[in-house]
């Protein structure tokens, strides 16, 4: 096997500027992969960083049928207290939650005294939130970084709106379930960056005053955001809780929870896929450069050698050495493309990481572009790239291998 | 002791609706350890029956032994085996592998056809590549050695798995006579130690003055042979030693 390698080696440094050229090929390719998804893959992970850590949790619990009315926000089918409590056992028992926590969202008039408009708020308890949606607190653009019982977050754009500013009171009014109003007055407690996605723009006040404006004799709740220790998780324990909660029914039969996870739930979810079919597309276009370039070169290759061939055949090599012996070269110009290729990939990934090129992205400005590369990651593109190779050179060894030796022989 | 018997081979080609009858029912013996010469001017069959012989090829007609081995019974990779362990093959063209160097060139039938251990290897292309007087150049590529050197590297290649037989296919065709001498002498020097069978194709008087047994193909059809007593100079007419072929 070793004088295959040999014979293979030496064969691809007979023309070596063709080999170079061909291995650049390939190594340009990796590395164009390897970058996009790099890039790709650090805008991807940050933005839906973003989205789950600002406002929307890894995954979210609802009574069943709440999140297709979600738009009028009906208390009619908040989560009762005893349903709650079923749920919160369920979470406490797994391992891979970190934290949750019970939402009360409803719709209500915002107004300044001066002028009133439609606000829709989250009732929370800032704890349990800012340890599931940690960004939470820092989208806090004017104001302390808090939220105390009596105050309102209220979402920048609203404040721009309304002229409101951190320690104006203001009104909020909503109707609750039975259908009766109610009022009360708060404190501006800070104006609330936007975030990008559904309910990016709510309002946020604390849960006891939530209970209060709504009149709720008990707590009921409309929503529950779930954080995962580890998101790589996220679709196993939506499978486990989805199963374990799906087995909850009501008097009628129905089931009584919906479990949903982000993907579910934000409309960036379809960029998301958008950008992992782009990244498939361009590995589809490694495999297209990979296979063409070496299939070429094998062509020429076993184009130029019929007499070599055929003297090899006529002194006993067996076809098979001939078409591994065509194999491994391909096979070589595929690993060491790789290999070059996923070095220079992981150099010129950690150049653009030192340049901190920022960006912005909807309302989010500055953020800074974190490209990364897993090991898996390159081993996957490399391995397509040497899959590729042998796949290319197969079809030329096989011609190499069944050759007539006569007719090879008489090749000029 | 018969080496390779062939009875009325015939070889016929064809290509689209032509037929072409290369060989014509050709019945001949060779012997063991015997120094062979086929002549025949160009497109006569030399090259075909050396093909068949060689196991390269299978006869149309007849019935061709090599070694008590049927040629026609052959498939693809049994005559590989075949070749690689009965048969050695010298071609006018030297046919070097151009990326090895002589020495590697030697052994490349020890490695790629009998997977030799690497002592032994390496004894048998040293003792060949000085038989053939090429020792010293044996870290030369082909493109570094003249016609002769590079002739001598596969004879001495031809030679180094031991091989029964050898087939030369016009072995000094593109070599002068100083060099072709130079390379027909350690060729009868090795037979004369191994015993192996030598058979060239040739129409270079200095090599069948050399043969002892000369077979004169014309036409597809074997038109005489002769046995000779070897070292006759070639100023005598070859024609005057024919004798009529061996009836079928």
């Amino acid at each position: 096997m070793m004088n295959l390698w040999r014979i293979a080696g030496r064969n691809l440094l007979r023309y070596k500027r063709r080999t170079l050229l061909t291995l650049s090929l390939i190594v340009f390719g990796v590395l164009f992969v390897a970058v996009f998804e790099a890039v790709t893959g650090s805008f991807k992970g940050m933005m839906i960083g973003q989205i789950t850590d600002s406002f929307l949790g890894h995954l979210q619990i609802h009574r069943k049928g709440y999140l297709a009315a979600i738009e009028t926000l009906p208390l009619t089918m908040n989560l009762k207290p005893q349903a709650v409590r079923k749920v919160e056992a369920m979470l406490k028992e797994r391992p891979e939650i970190e934290a949750w926590s019970p939402r009360i969202k409803f719709g209500g008039m915002f107004s300044n005294f001066l002028e009133t408009t439609h606000i829709r708020i989250n009732g929370v308890d800032p704890e349990w939130e800012s340890r599931t949606v940690p960004l939470f607190l820092s989208r806090i653009m004017e104001g302390e970084k808090t939220l105390k019982k009596g105050e309102i977050l209220v979402p920048e754009l609203l404040a721009k709106g309304m002229k409101v500013k951190v320690g104006d009171a203001v009104v909020v009014i909503a109707t609750n379930r039975d259908g009766s109003v109610n009022g009360k007055q708060l404190v501006v407690g800070g104006i609330l960056e936007s975030a990008t996605g559904p309910g990016g723009r709510d309002g946020y006040l604390h849960m006891d005053d939530a209970i209060e404006i709504l009149r709720m004799e008990e707590r009921e709740i409309s929503e529950i955001a779930v954080r995962l220790k580890d998101f790589g998780l996220l679709h196993k324990v939506h499978e486990h809780l989805s199963a374990q909660l799906g087995e909850e029914s009501n008097p009628q039969g129905q089931p009584v929870f919906d479990v949903d996870t982000w993907e579910e739930l934000s409309p960036f979810y379809n960029i998301a896929s958008m950008i992992d079919i782009m990244t498939l597309f361009i590995k589809l276009m490694l495999i297209a450069i990979v296979l063409i370039s070496i299939m070429n070169v094998m062509i020429m290759a076993v184009y130029e050698r019929v007499r070599e061939i055929g003297t090899m055949s006529a002194i006993g090599t067996l076809p098979r050495k001939i078409l591994a012996m065509f194999v491994l070269e391909g096979f070589s110009m595929g690993v060491a493309g790789a290999a070059v290729g996923s070095v220079l990939s992981a150099a010129a990934i950690y150049v653009i990481d030192l340049a901190r090129i920022s960006f912005d992205f909807s309302r989010q400005t500055g953020l800074i572009l974190r490209p990364d590369i897993d090991l898996a990651s390159l081993l996957t593109i490399s391995g397509i790239v040497v899959a590729v190779s042998i796949l290319a050179s197969l079809q030329p060894a096989l011609k190499a291998s069944r050759m007539d030796p006569i007719e090879a022989l008489g090749h000029v | 002791m018969e080496l390779i018997a062939g009875e009325n081979v015939s070889k016929v080609y064809r290509s689209g609706e032509v037929s072409v009858n290369a060989l014509k029912g050709v019945t001949f013996s060779i012997e063991k350890g015997a120094f062979v010469s086929i002549v025949g001017p160009s497109g006569s069959g030399k090259t075909t029956l050396l093909n068949l012989i060689g196991c390269l090829d299978k006869p149309s007609g007849g019935r061709l032994l090599v070694a008590g081995t049927d040629v026609a019974s052959l498939g693809r990779a049994d005559s590989a085996v075949f070749r690689g362990s009965h048969i050695g093959f010298i071609f006018q063209s030297f046919n070097l592998i151009p990326v090895l160097t002589a020495y590697e060139n030697v052994e490349y039938p020890l490695i790629m056809v009998q997977n030799v251990a690497a002592a032994q290897r390496r004894e048998q292309v040293q003792d060949l590549l000085e038989a053939v007087g090429m020792s010293d150049q044996q870290q030369k590529r082909p493109d570094q050695l003249s016609g002769g050197q590079k002739q001598r590297v596969a004879i001495a290649r031809a030679l180094v798995t031991r091989p029964e037989l050898v087939l030369a296919d016009e072995p000094t065709a593109n070599l002068d006579h100083d060099t072709a001498m130079g390379i027909i002498r350690p060729m009868k020097s090795i037979r004369e130690e191994s015993r192996t069978t030598f058979v060239f194709s040739t129409h270079d008087l200095r090599i069948i003055d050399e043969a002892e047994r000369i077979y004169r193909i014309e036409d597809g059809r074997l038109e005489g042979s002769r046995a000779q007593e070897g070292g006759r100079g070639h100023d005598e007419s070859v024609a005057d030693r024919w004798q009529e072929p061996p009836p079928v």
